[in-house]
């Protein structure tokens, strides 16, 4: 591991740094040679597929150990490095089975993202159409991929931080610039209520940088630090907050259901898929790791909102007429459960949690891809106005039912694995609260059934619709997407062994300091 | 890894690779029909999905008389238990030993029903090749189906409750892909849409019902759960919310919920009249003699666990018995011919479900009784007979509905010269499901009855009694109206319906041959198989779930001499009456119109259960849950961030004077940011 060690790291490092060279190589290609600005991302970001899988592969062969009973994670491609010696900040990069894992998730969506953008600059057409700006959109994506990578990686809170900060300008503009709708409205509120979240993590990444005595943003030497319990009273609901808003937590999801419905397709699928799953991830990596007592103290508030949010979210989106709202109140609704997977406190639960942040991923990634592709069909996203597409699309309407069937949970899908786990997580409680919100969160399967079929029931199936003739199937390019989602979801759903035991290894540390 | 657990026995090695044959097949069928051939040619799709259905069933015959070979007639086996692969598929952590298991357990009662799946849907798949000759959809037809198969064979033959409800789902799904499987038609669509959600709501009272045995028994298995160490670990006080219940009750009532939705039990029972709407194969496979048995079998597999709750068998017991009666006067009364069966279907489920209950020791409460055997047999050798005689009776009426295309019996009618084979095969069928001896049907029934009556349950014996005078009559009227009589209305007239190119009437002989199969086990298997089921295959599965401690009294010599009479007697009372009010000349299918009594509008509109479904759905929990959690989402929730947002400007606004700069709410989210810092400066100070 040692030889590979420094090897790995620089590969590590690429996974960011592919992205960002490639929006500065991207700046240099002209605007009007579209077929080159399109191959040009889709080659780095397949290439940055490739390397990522092959990461994980070798991960996966030798996964880091942690001493027994330790509570340092064990790293795999680590390196570390001083970037501002004075204020203590370094470059520590390295991923353990949960960063790993997510990082394959964010490969995939962003390499799934590049091929569903294919025609943005035909979707821009209209009567303020950006036409001709799809280089700049190609920029910003690659801009927010890196951001994503690099958060991931990032052991040291600081260069976390700034990762994390990184996606939120390319996520306006590409909002603000490539949206539809009320777009305007929509990437300010994203951006109001991420930069709120980032003012609370701020906050707290400066008090545990101060109070652990050690002036230190190292992930990994903050959790040996034993936080005194007046300072994680209140700097722990500071952080899972802030990371809580960015996961789409009940009742600050507000930002996602407007921001997701005036995305494109492939921010969609990034925000959802991915960048979510950033609040997720520090929820647990920072919060909860390096805060244990503070997270014993809050953790009832926050499982009441995690049970909330799942139930709520099912119910609003049964209500829902646009598809994108739809499965963005789905997305509010799932990952409510992985809200409740953390709030739980059990090891079942944790575990559930992450490989929910998994399932969401990919699953969400499918949902909004899948619904992008039919939209530039049809264009309207309205359920009412669609009717009988099976017919005409068969492909796409397969596909939209399969991942339908994934959000629903559905057993042999990525969805039911990760829920299988949480609830069994929540019923494995010692207390009766959460318990008794896990059995009330179990409604939400009834209710998921129930949105997800009626949007395939009202726009695949009944009769053809006149205006239905000239619809066509996905092209090849759209199907590579679509497949390989779905592909993605099947293998978890159907042979978790592996990535189970994977993740559990990297849980035991967090564990081991949550059960101190 | 459990002490609690029998000591397996090995399986023979051709055993294993049988029970993986079985289904790997209808895997194979699915993927090669669904991925490739189905798109090729429909007609080369059925075909070769049902050579491998033939194959399963083949595999499936080697599976029983192998197992058969092992284990009877060797006492020193019978209380074991034999597990032909059990792999981890998901494990629950370190420290644990809970895990969801791909397993397949053989057992009688496993191996009987992987043996009547397989049978039965080998003959509907070579049925449907006819059937669905000329269906635009034929092509995903089959494959749909073996998804079925290999979903139903993965049910029955699960090693543990996790892997039940997986293929539990599975068996859903592919129910409601096949209800919904002519998607252009928007009754079928609903259908499959209120199939799907009626059994999920009941699955999720299951999902936490097994989640709650598995844990506190410390595992899935269904040989933990089953044995008596699990019953005691689970019986205990246990909150769940407010207040506690014991958890033994609770969790076999939840996990008996999801049974009562899969074979829908009253309430729970409208999804499956309404599942006819689609291909009538799919209503003989699924929705008669396999799928909607589920239920029964999930609560037969859990007899001893639930025989060890207190309230649960009671519970069992009264929706079976209530359904048995509630959908047989239904039954008299409906038009359309796969409804009549339906309903049909969902009493003599009612019956199977009452068997089990009576299987509860009377005097429960006062001290350990052991629950009948009796009662569990006759339940197991109903689910068997049953699945014959009914899947006859629905492809049957599938050969009556390609021949007059419709639906409706009053359009039926006089069939029995055109139809001359279909004609006969119902007629055995309904003399079996009436209870005339010797049809396979008397012998089931006369077991549920006399369990009933000699463990005291004189309820469930008279429900069973009354359904089956109801169910000679229906089916009596069913018989006469579809084949007797004079030609209906639409008969013949739209017969010469050339799209279909059935210019007239007639028997395809892959539609006949599979109903000329189903004849013979209908008229004689209860008579062959009675006394082997009762004396080796039943009481073995109780003696494997019961490490082989002799329980109840296993026999049923003696009887009672006047119950197969009063049975029979009752069955013939009930066809009389049919003969009398359908027979002979007139046709009289229901009321005249216009003239309809109040009580007999009531029956025919099904007691207006489905429009209190409606009124659940639409009004209640749409318009009572969902539109003000959707108000509140809009106008609450993200309104107070428009207010705040406002807010905000107005004193960015003021602010801005000073700054003269474009970015207004960053300065107000910077500020706000700062003022935070400050305090928090100031307390970590």
């Amino acid at each position: 591991m040692d030889a590979s060690g420094s090897f790995g790291s620089v590969l590590l490092t690429l996974t960011w740094a592919l992205p960002l060279a490639s929006a500065l190589v991207l700046m240099a290609i002209p605007a009007a040679n579209l077929i080159l600005v399109r191959r040009f991302t889709l080659a780095m970001n397949g290439l940055v597929l490739v390397l990522v899988g092959f990461l994980l592969a070798v991960f996966a062969l030798h996964p880091p150990t942690a001493p027994d009973g330790s509570g340092v994670t064990a790293l795999a491609f680590a390196a570390d490095s001083p970037w501002f010696p004075s204020l203590h900040i370094r470059y520590h990069i390295g991923v353990d089975a949960i960063s790993m894992t997510l990082m394959f998730l964010a490969a995939v969506i962003v390499f799934t993202g590049t091929l569903a953008s294919w025609n943005i600059e035909a979707d821009q057409h209209g009567p303020k159409g950006s036409g001709g700006k799809a280089k700049e959109f190609f920029i910003l994506l690659q801009l927010l991929a890196a951001g994503v990578f690099g958060s991931f990686i990032s052991f040291d809170l600081f260069t976390f931080f700034v990762f994390n900060e990184l996606t939120l300008i390319p996520t306006y503009l590409l909002i603000g610039l490539f949206g539809s709708g009320r777009k305007s409205y929509a990437a300010m509120k994203l951006n109001l209520m991420l930069m709120g979240g980032s003012a609370l993590i701020l906050v707290g990444i400066f008090g545990l940088y101060f109070q652990s005595g050690i002036h230190s943003f190292d992930i990994l030497q903050l959790s040996q630090v034993r936080f005194d319990a007046q300072f994680q009273r209140w700097a722990f609901p500071a952080l899972f907050l802030g990371f809580g808003i960015l996961g789409n937590m009940f009742p600050f999801h507000i930002w996602s259901p407007d921001g997701h419905a005036s995305a494109p397709t492939a921010i969609s699928m990034l925000l959802a898929g991915v960048h979510m799953k950033l609040g997720s991830y520090g929820c647990l990596r920072i919060a909860m790791y390096l805060l244990p007592e503070g997270a014993r103290e809050w953790m009832d508030v926050f499982l009441v909102l995690a049970a909330a949010g799942t139930i709520w979210g099912a119910f609003v989106a049964a209500k829902q007429k646009d598809l994108k709202y739809l499965n963005a109140y789905a997305s509010v609704s799932h990952c409510g459960l992985v809200f409740l997977g953390l709030a739980v406190f059990t090891t079942i639960g944790l575990r559930g949690a992450v490989l929910q942040m998994l399932a969401h991923g990919f699953i969400t990634a499918a949902m909004f891809c899948l619904i992008g592709m039919i939209y530039a069909r049809t264009h309207t996203r309205q359920i009412p106005d669609m009717g009988g597409l099976m017919a005409k699309m068969p492909f796409l309407g397969v596909g939209f039912v399969l991942a339908g069937f994934a959000a629903l949970g559905l057993p042999g899908m990525a969805g039911f694995m990760a829920e299988l786990n949480i609830f069994l997580g929540g019923f494995a409680s010692e207390r009766v609260l959460p318990r008794m919100l896990t059995a009330a969160s179990l409604a939400s399967i009834i209710v998921a059934a129930v949105y997800v079929l009626r949007a395939t029931n009202s726009i695949l199936n009944g009769p053809a619709r006149s205006g239905n003739e000239h619809l066509s199937d996905a092209t090849f390019l759209e199907k590579v997407p679509v497949a390989l989602l779905l592909l993605c979801i099947l293998a978890i759903g159907l042979y978790p062994g592996p990535l189970v035991s994977l993740v559990d290894g990297a849980l035991q540390p967090i564990l081991n300091n949550l059960n101190r | 890894m459990d002490s609690a657990a029998p000591a397996a026995f090995a399986p023979a090695g051709a055993l294993v690779l049988a029970a993986y044959g079985v289904l790997l097949l209808p895997l194979l069928s699915f993927l090669i029909n669904g991925l490739w051939l189905g798109r090729k040619s429909a007609r080369a799709s059925g075909w070769t999905a049902a050579m491998l259905m033939g194959g399963t069933l083949f595999l499936a015959i080697v599976l029983a008389l192998g197992y058969r070979a092992q284990v009877l007639g060797r006492p020193e086996l019978q209380g074991q238990t034999a597990l032909a692969f059990d792999h981890i598929w998901l494990a629950f952590g370190p420290g644990s030993a809970l895990a969801a298991k791909f397993g397949f357990l053989l057992d009688p009662i496993s191996v009987m029903m992987v043996l009547v799946v397989a049978c039965i849907s080998f003959l509907v798949h070579v049925y449907s090749i006819a059937y669905m000759q000329g269906d635009a959809g034929a092509g995903r037809f089959f494959p749909t189906l073996s998804f079925f198969t290999f979903a139903m064979l993965g049910l029955v033959a699960s090693s543990n409750i996790l892997e039940t409800f997986f293929f539990w789902e599975l068996v859903g799904v592919s129910s409601y892909l096949l209800i919904g499987f002519w998607y252009q038609k928007p009754s079928a669509v609903a259908a499959s849409k209120k199939a799907f959600i009626m059994t999920r709501f009941a699955d999720a009272f299951f999902l936490i019902g097994a989640l709650l045995a598995g844990l506190h028994a410390n595992g899935f298995d269904f040989v933990v759960l089953n044995s008596p160490g699990a019953a005691a670990a689970l019986d205990h006080n246990f909150a769940l919310g407010l207040g506690s219940v014991n958890l033994l009750a609770l969790g076999t009532l939840l996990i008996y919920t999801g049974a009562w939705g899969k074979s829908a039990m009253f309430p729970l029972h409208g999804w499956l009249p309404d599942a006819m709407e689609g291909p009538t194969p799919v209503s003989s496979l699924i929705h008669s003699a396999t799928m909607v048995v589920a239920g029964v079998y999930l609560t037969a597999r859990l007899f001893p666990l639930f025989s060890a709750a207190g309230p649960t068998l009671g519970v069992v017991e009264i929706t079976g018995g209530f359904t048995a009666i509630f959908a047989a006067v239904i039954a008299c009364t409906q038009t359309d011919l796969k409804r009549i069966l339906a309903f049909s279907t969902l009493s003599q489920l009612g019956l199977m479900m009452a068997s089990l209950g009576a299987g509860a020791p009377a005097d429960a409460g006062a001290g350990h009784v052991l629950p009948s055997v009796l009662a569990y047999s006759a339940s197991m050798f109903h689910v068997f007979t049953h699945a014959f005689f009914k899947c006859l009776l629905f492809l049957s009426a599938g050969v009556v509905i390609h021949a007059i295309h419709s639906n409706d019996i009053r359009d039926a009618g006089g069939l029995r010269k055109v139809l001359p084979f279909t004609y006969g095969a119902t007629l055995i069928a309904v003399l079996a499901i009436a209870g005339i001896p010797p049809f396979s049907g008397f012998f089931s029934k006369d077991e549920i009855l006399l369990a009933a009556f000699q463990n005291g349950h004189y309820g469930a014996f008279a429900a069973t009694l009354i359904t089956g005078g109801l169910t000679a009559f229906y089916m009596t009227r069913y018989f006469l109206l579809a084949f007797h009589g004079t030609p209906g209305s639409a008969h013949h007239a739209d017969a010469a319906d050339a799209s279909h190119g059935h210019a007239e009437p007639h028997e395809a002989w892959l539609m006949v041959l599979p109903i000329l199969v189903l004849a013979v086990p209908s008229a004689l298997i209860g008579w062959l198989a009675k006394d082997f089921f009762l004396a080796n295959v039943v009481p073995g599965a109780l003696a494997v779930l019961h490490e082989g401690e002799a329980i109840g009294s296993s026999a049923h010599e003696g009887g009672i001499a006047w119950l197969p009479y009063a049975a029979s007697g009752v069955a013939a009372a009930g066809m009389i009456l049919g003969w009398l009010l359908y027979g002979g000349k007139g046709r009289k299918v229901g009321y005249p119109e216009g003239k309809t009594p109040a009580w007999y509008r009531l029956i025919y509109n099904k007691f207006y259960i489905d429009d209190l479904y409606v009124f659940l759905a639409r009004k209640a929990v749409n318009r009572g849950v969902a539109a003000p959690a959707q108000w509140a989402e809009r106008k609450l929730i993200n309104g107070s961030f428009d207010i705040a947002a406002a807010v905000l400007k107005r004193l960015a606004s003021l602010q801005s004077r000073f700054q003269n700069g474009q970015v207004q709410r960053y300065i107000g989210v910077a500020l706000l940011g700062l003022i935070i810092l400050y305090y928090v400066g100031r307390t970590i100070r």
